[in-house]
């Protein structure tokens, strides 16, 4: 198992005229919006809850339950928010989405829309991503021009607007609360919750935030029915998922497959295994940068899904899965992660602003021949007073790969301590990958 | 981590340059498109910015008139995301990507490469306000890595001849 039969999401995105709406429609796109207008928002919500579809963000949170949560007699506007702020280290799926099938996009945001009653459709889209943002500002053009966004959609009686929204450059916009005051205009700060955006959300009012990878599953829901999505993957882990596959891999790249592809497949039958095929595979972090490192052991026979990752104590994520073979010093993989969230704390908290430089700095100096043998525990007592503590779960997402990966290579770092110096500096000339 | 500091009545170029009619109008176009005004501030920066080359304080005051905030306040705002400059930059600027998967292939080698031609160190500019090179997090281009953004161009599968390329074509 693992392999599509047939792809779902990615099917379209080698058409180079896909992008326009005449080609997209061609292909099917945007046949399933009268559908789920005749259908109603309830149905709607009632046919996403039994496909299973979970949020594909990093959360996994079951969307048609999500899109319950919003009023159903709402006395203020309801709005739908798209995260387009794909930040994760190593997760490159939505811009696929964006950049190439545009309109299956938009066609899902409108059904989002339509689910829970809303006004207006916000996409929030990260600032580097100018070509997605391009594709999606000429798309919504290209729909509103064809009535499907607008007044009286399709003559349904609902009114909805679409409105792009650029970012700026902050990973933490990613945070849904924090995206939300990035969308007011103010500094990306994630909010206390509760309350939870379906009671108070966008200046106050109603909404629902979804993924756009998420979104652009429901129109293949409303065209091909529940049972035929949640046939798909495993039970309560169901659909088509798509894994961004990086780092020392023959072959990276967007793959789609089922939610719970072995990892084995999606590595070597997918991927090509290895690049450099006479190194040894040494670490994977398997869902974002956020996800905690596994050892190779801990991959064998591991099946690349929401529950599966949860209990070996990592993530799924954002299925960012990034490879690194033996060549690679993970004292310095650490802090090269460490660094990150060092620079994206936004600031707002303090076990958070001063944790996530605080685990950097020890790292960097361990990496640097300069730590101590107390540093590791250090860090892990560090680590230990960011998680839970924090507004929002960046602190966490420092925290939690930091300590995976002290744990699970301690030996590396133990070997920098005692040494002085990273080992794979003082190797020989040429022995460094 | 502080944004600029806003000295109100000094002249000084060209950061004392006002917005020209075109960028203030489509800056009233941006306020039209949301519920809220305020919403209306990242949209404006990035039209000033696009304008002058970075988000000048004598443009951060405009826009904070046309939002109804104070200039303090569109400060906070500006020094928050990296996208936008607070000074002059170069004409065009570079920004590698060397978070993990960029790293791992790579983008180490192709930093010290870009210093090495450019003839300036990371957050430097060229004498001639060619380029300006930075680093920055993952992109979300991590399949193609080595990567960086020149403008609002992503240059992927980088290896020293193909940013070598890049960089002749861009005067």
């Amino acid at each position: 198992m693992g392999a599509l039969k047939e792809k779902v999401l990615t099917l379209n995105v080698s058409h180079a005229d896909q992008p326009a709406i005449d080609a997209a429609m061609k292909r099917g796109v945007w046949s399933r919006l009268p559908k789920a207008l005749s259908m109603g928002p309830d149905a709607l919500i009632e046919e996403i809850k039994k496909s299973g579809l979970r949020g594909r963000g990093g959360a996994g949170f079951p969307a048609g339950v999500k899109w319950s949560f919003m009023p159903k007699q709402p006395v203020k506007p309801s709005y739908l928010v798209v995260n387009a702020d794909e930040s994760e280290p190593g997760t490159f799926k939505d811009r696929l989405l964006m950049e190439r099938d545009p309109h299956l996009c938009l066609e899902g945001f409108l059904l989002g829309a339509w689910a829970i009653r809303a006004s207006a459709v916000f996409i929030y889209i990260r600032g580097e991503f100018v070509a997605g943002w391009k594709a999606l500002d000429r798309a919504i053009a290209e729909a509103r021009s064809k009535g499907f966004i607008g007044k009286n959609v399709l003559k349904s009686g609902w009114d909805v607007d679409v409105i792009l929204h650029r970012g700026a450059g902050a990973y933490i916009c990613g945070e849904e609360t924090a995206l939300m005051e990035s969308l007011e205009g103010k500094r990306g700060y994630p909010r206390l919750k509760p309350p939870f955006p379906a009671a108070h959300g966008v200046y106050g009012n109603p909404t629902t935030i979804n993924n756009v990878e998420t979104l652009a599953c429901v129109p293949h829901i409303v065209e091909r029915g529940a049972e035929w999505f949640a046939s798909i993957g495993r039970e309560k882990n169901t659909g088509p998922k798509l894994y961004c596959l990086s780092g020392h891999v023959k072959r990276p790249g967007v793959y789609e497959a089922e939610l719970g592809v072995p990892f084995e497949t999606l590595f070597e039958e997918m991927g090509g295994g290895l690049l450099d095929p006479s190194r040894r595979l040494q670490a994977v972090i398997p869902g974002g940068s956020s996800a905690a490192v596994m050892t190779p052991a801990e991959c064998a026979g591991l099946t690349m899904d929401f529950d599966s990752l949860a209990a070996k104590g990592s993530l799924l994520g954002s299925a960012g899965v990034m490879i690194m073979d033996d060549s690679v010093c993970m004292v310095r993989a650490c802090e090269r992660v460490l660094k990150f969230y060092a620079h994206e704390s936004c600031g707002q908290c303090t076990p958070c602003r001063i944790g996530a430089d605080w685990i950097h700095r020890i790292v960097a100096r361990i990496e640097a021949g300069g730590g101590t043998p107390e540093d590791p525990g250090t860090l892990m007592s560090v680590c230990d007073g960011m998680v839970g503590k924090t507004i929002c779960v960046f602190a966490d997402a420092a925290a939690i790969p930091a300590k995976s990966f002290v744990t699970k290579f301690r030996d590396a770092f133990d070997e920098h301590i005692m040494r002085r110096a990273c080992p794979l500096l003082l190797a020989p000339a040429g022995a460094r990958g | 981590m502080s944004g600029p500091l806003l000295r109100v009545g000094v002249r000084f170029a060209p950061s004392a340059r006002d917005l020209s009619a075109e960028a203030l109008g489509k800056i009233d176009e941006a306020i039209a498109r949301y519920p809220e005004k305020r919403s209306a501030l990242l949209p404006a920066l990035w039209i000033a910015q696009q304008e002058q080359g970075y988000c000048a304080p004598r443009a951060q005051e405009q826009i904070a008139q046309k939002i109804g905030v104070s200039p303090a306040f569109v400060a906070s705002v500006v020094s928050f995301y990296t996208m936008y400059h607070t000074q002059p930059v170069g004409r065009h600027v570079i920004d590698v990507c060397t978070t993990v998967s960029c790293w791992l292939r790579g983008s180490d080698a192709l930093v010290g490469h870009l210093e090495k031609t450019l003839g300036i160190r990371v957050g430097e500019t060229t004498a001639d306000g060619r380029f300006t090179l930075r680093t920055v997090e993952c992109l979300g281009s991590c399949g193609t890595a080595p990567m960086c953004q020149i403008g609002d161009d992503y240059h992927e599968d980088l290896t020293h001849d193909r940013i070598d390329a890049v960089l002749e074509g861009l005067r």
